[in-house]
């Protein structure tokens, strides 16, 4: 088993952010993008390769939540709220 | 209540007068009237836009987290069997997940899963705590029963020393943790609770479900209040909903992740909130403790401001001027009147709640509508106009006509 390569992971994070923007609900979109952002930024200094794995790990986890979610959102979508054609995308 | 039924005219209208539709955009909710299938194709054409307001009421409820969404779907779709069914895959596999579900439960708040029994809710778990009297076994055992946090107010009750008390007089200690769970660090042995309402739907969970932790060593003997085919050790008959508790044992799991991110940054939004509400507006009082509260629950009054109109006139954002329980009445708040708050204060009261998935933009929005109409109804108002001109609206004799 590979560790995970620093590659790897700037992948796993472009594909989370790239998958939440399609979050249909505002909240669950801004909430989304937020929190990969501060996650991978509080981890960016973690050494040990067994802890980094682990991360990545439950982070292929939350990306498949993520891809489901989102596809539901879309299913079952709505209309914006007050505020969405206002501002912009990023939080 | 009147913004109610001011809606119900509202969307009676729309779905009455089919022909014309205005092309910009109103700020109703729409009805959905029989039909509940997705529109997943795109719009017909008759479809009117509406803006949705946002939603700043969670003490009311909160949204689900898509994390719990996800983690109860299966057990929706294929893993339907009964938890309690002992003979097949199907009831195993369900009964796996319920037990997983009250280990989540259990580590968010310090206990042994043998300690949660699920419940429909907090207020099933109130009951079942407080029948608990009636079950005592000493004639002069009593319980104390105290809010860990307030719904209206936020204000945080010093449960540790209520705690420290209850167990040095051997008296059981209940708390309604609703509002506290998985916002602010519980352990209930840290804190010497006895007994514990949890609720699911104010934690980012589902609606419908809740627990009640009941202590073990020592022993808290409770009577059930539902009988049955005794499920959940006796205390609470009736098939434990697999789905929901999942649902509800996700958002604990969740909930002790996020709980610091959250808190630091739902306080960061509530300093933002007040702030630049009490700068731009005088005469602004925040009802409850500034230091044993938490941020995620403010609530303002507007002095010479009628609450319920400021919540018609803010029509754009979901809030509420008190609990949720209560609504339906025009009474002012018990709460606000316990601590003492004057009548036309009590009056004037807003709630605004800040969860995990509200955002900076949504509080700016809310702040700047609020002090928008605040001055509007202000101008508006006699009171304020003799306020303005100094003259002290406590001397004031008011005669009837």
């Amino acid at each position: 088993m590979a560790a995970s390569s620093r590659a790897q992971v700037l992948d796993l994070y472009r594909a989370m952010l790239r998958e939440s923007k399609h979050f249909s609900a505002y909240n669950y979109r801004m909430y989304a993008i937020r929190r990969i952002r501060d996650a991978f930024r509080e981890n960016k200094n973690v050494k040990d390769p067994v802890e980094i794995q682990a991360l990545v790990n439950k982070a292929k986890r939350d990306l498949g939540i993520i891809r489901r979610q989102v596809h539901i959102g879309q299913l079952y979508s709505t209309d914006k709220l007050v505020i969405e054609n206002q501002e912009k995308p990023r939080p | 209540m009147l913004l109610r039924s001011a809606w119900r005219r509202a969307a009676s209208a729309v779905t009455a007068a089919r022909g014309a539709r205005p092309a910009v955009p109103t700020r109703e909710l729409r009805l959905r009237v029989a039909d509940h299938a997705p529109s997943g194709t795109a719009a017909a054409p008759e479809v009117e836009a509406v803006l949705r307001p946002l939603y700043m009421d969670v003490q009311a409820t909160t949204p689900l987290d898509p994390r719990v969404l996800d983690a109860m779907l299966p057990y929706l779709v294929n893993y339907y069997g009964n938890p309690h069914s002992r003979t097949h895959a199907y009831g195993w596999e369900s009964e796996a997940a319920v037990e997983r579900a009250r280990q989540q439960v259990a580590s968010l708040i310090g206990a042994d899963p043998r300690e949660i029994i699920f419940t429909s809710g907090a207020t099933e778990s109130n009951n079942i705590a407080v029948k608990e009297l009636e079950a005592a076994i000493q004639p002069d055992t009593s319980l104390v029963s105290v809010m860990t946090v307030n719904n209206e107010i936020g204000v945080k009750q010093p449960i540790a020393e209520i705690g420290r008390i209850c167990s040095s007089k051997k008296v059981y200690f209940h708390t309604d943790a609703a509002q506290a769970v998985g916002k602010i660090p519980l352990d209930v042995n840290d804190m010497k609770i006895d007994l514990m309402s949890i609720s699911g739907h104010k934690i980012y969970g589902p609606k419908g479900v809740g627990a009640i932790y009941i202590r073990r060593r020592p022993r808290v003997r409770v009577e059930a209040l539902q009988s049955g085919g005794g499920q959940e050790r006796g205390l609470r008959s009736g098939t434990v909903p697999t789905p929901l508790v999942v649902g509800m044992g996700a958002a604990c799991e969740v909930a002790q992740q996020e709980m610091e991110y959250d808190h630091e940054r739902i306080s960061k939004l509530a300093e933002r909130l007040t702030q630049k509400i009490m700068k731009s507006l005088p005469d602004v009082v925040m009802n409850g403790d500034p230091e044993q509260h938490y941020p995620g629950c403010i609530n303002l009054s507007f002095a010479y401001v009628e609450g319920e109109s400021l919540l018609m006139a803010l029509k754009d954002v979901a809030l509420s001027s008190g609990s949720a329980c209560t609504s339906a009445s025009l009474e002012p708040s018990y709460v606000l009147r316990a601590i003492g708050t004057d009548e036309d204060l009590a009056h004037s009261s807003i709630r605004f709640g800040i969860g995990r998935f509200t955002t900076e933009e949504e509080v700016d929005f809310t702040v700047e509508k609020c002090i928008h109409h605040v001055k509007r109804l202000r101008e508006m108002s006699p009171l304020w106009e003799m306020v303005q001109d100094g003259i002290d609206l406590k001397s004031i004799k008011w005669t009837q006509h």
